[in-house]
């Protein structure tokens, strides 16, 4: 049976401006798609910069600097990808300069145990010697996942938590469930093989989740 | 048979299909008899997805001003 014909996409009043559309306007140097597409992508774009580099006033100029080199290539873009995922190669290539360049730190590929590989995802002392739980995660006062998010308290529990952590891990988290990016194509943005991204994910997951848990089960 | 402490390193494999036939069976017995597991991969789940449902951040203003003032520059230059 062959798959029915693809439908267009529902247009409504409040559809986000075609892409497509303002990309031709851009080539053609209209400001206001430029403005249009800051408002689309810049925000999500800083966001994935930070978790590079960490200092805001750092992952201000990544992001000013991808930008522009965006605008550079603009002709080189052909939309194989999404625009989104376009810039935020072109951040990760720009942060990853700049980290080298500074010696901060060393490219995630080469992450060992600062990686988190050695970690365990819950502190091994919640569990008895034969590896069953002594210290059980407690119910939670609110598991609803559009809640936790608009949530002050909870949102800025997982806002913290996310900031806390390592370098790699909060690049996997902003792109993988922050962004809803495959897999794939994170290990190809970060240079990072798919196990690695893995462990680099479930790390970052297991502590958001104890930040919540401090919140919604220890607090009761 | 796993043990607790080996359900809560899996739970990411598991969720995203990269655990085996033989290891998704065992995660699923032990999953079908462990209420405190059963919590632990519902909250780290739950947690998952509102990582996805949080607002989109926006520029601060003066970065998108600097941003416009480039994109001037470089507009000018073309």
């Amino acid at each position: 049976m062959s798959p029915p014909p693809q439908q267009p996409p529902p247009t409504s009043a409040t559809a986000a401006p075609d892409e497509r559309e303002l990309l031709s306007r851009l080539r053609a140097g209209d400001r206001e798609a430029f403005a249009a597409l800051v408002a689309l992508h810049g925000g999500p774009l800083l966001r994935l910069a930070i978790s590079f580099v960490k200092t805001p006033a750092i992952a201000e100029e990544v992001v000013q600097d991808a930008w522009l080199a965006a605008l550079e290539s603009l002709g080189k873009f052909e939309g194989r990808a999404s625009l989104r995922t376009w810039l935020f190669h072109i951040v990760a290539n720009k942060a990853r300069t700049r980290v080298v360049r500074e010696g901060r730190t060393v490219p995630f590929s080469a992450l060992g145990s600062e990686a988190g590989g050695d970690e365990p995802a819950v502190s091994p002392e919640r569990f008895d010697r034969g590896g069953m739980w002594k210290e059980p995660p407690g119910k939670w006062s609110e598991e609803n996942p559009e809640r936790l998010a608009q949530n002050t308290q909870t949102r800025a529990a997982i806002e913290q938590a996310i900031a806390a952590l390592p370098e790699a891990q909060r690049a996997v988290i902003t792109l993988r469930d922050i962004e809803e990016l495959e897999a794939e194509e994170i290990c190809n943005l970060l240079g990072v093989t798919l196990s690695n991204q893995r462990v680099l994910l479930h790390r970052a997951r297991a502590k958001v989740r104890q930040a919540l848990e401090s919140y919604l089960a220890g607090a009761r | 048979m796993l043990t607790c402490k080996q359900i809560t390193e899996l739970v990411t494999a598991y969720a995203e299909g990269q655990l085996g036939l033989t290891d998704r069976l065992r995660f699923w017995m032990h999953l079908g008899m462990c209420s405190n597991c059963k919590n632990y991969v519902r909250q780290l789940k739950a947690t998952a997805k509102a990582l996805g449902k949080l607002p989109e951040p926006q520029l601060p203003p003066e970065m998108r001003d600097e941003l416009m003032r480039r994109f001037d520059g470089w507009n000018s230059r073309q």
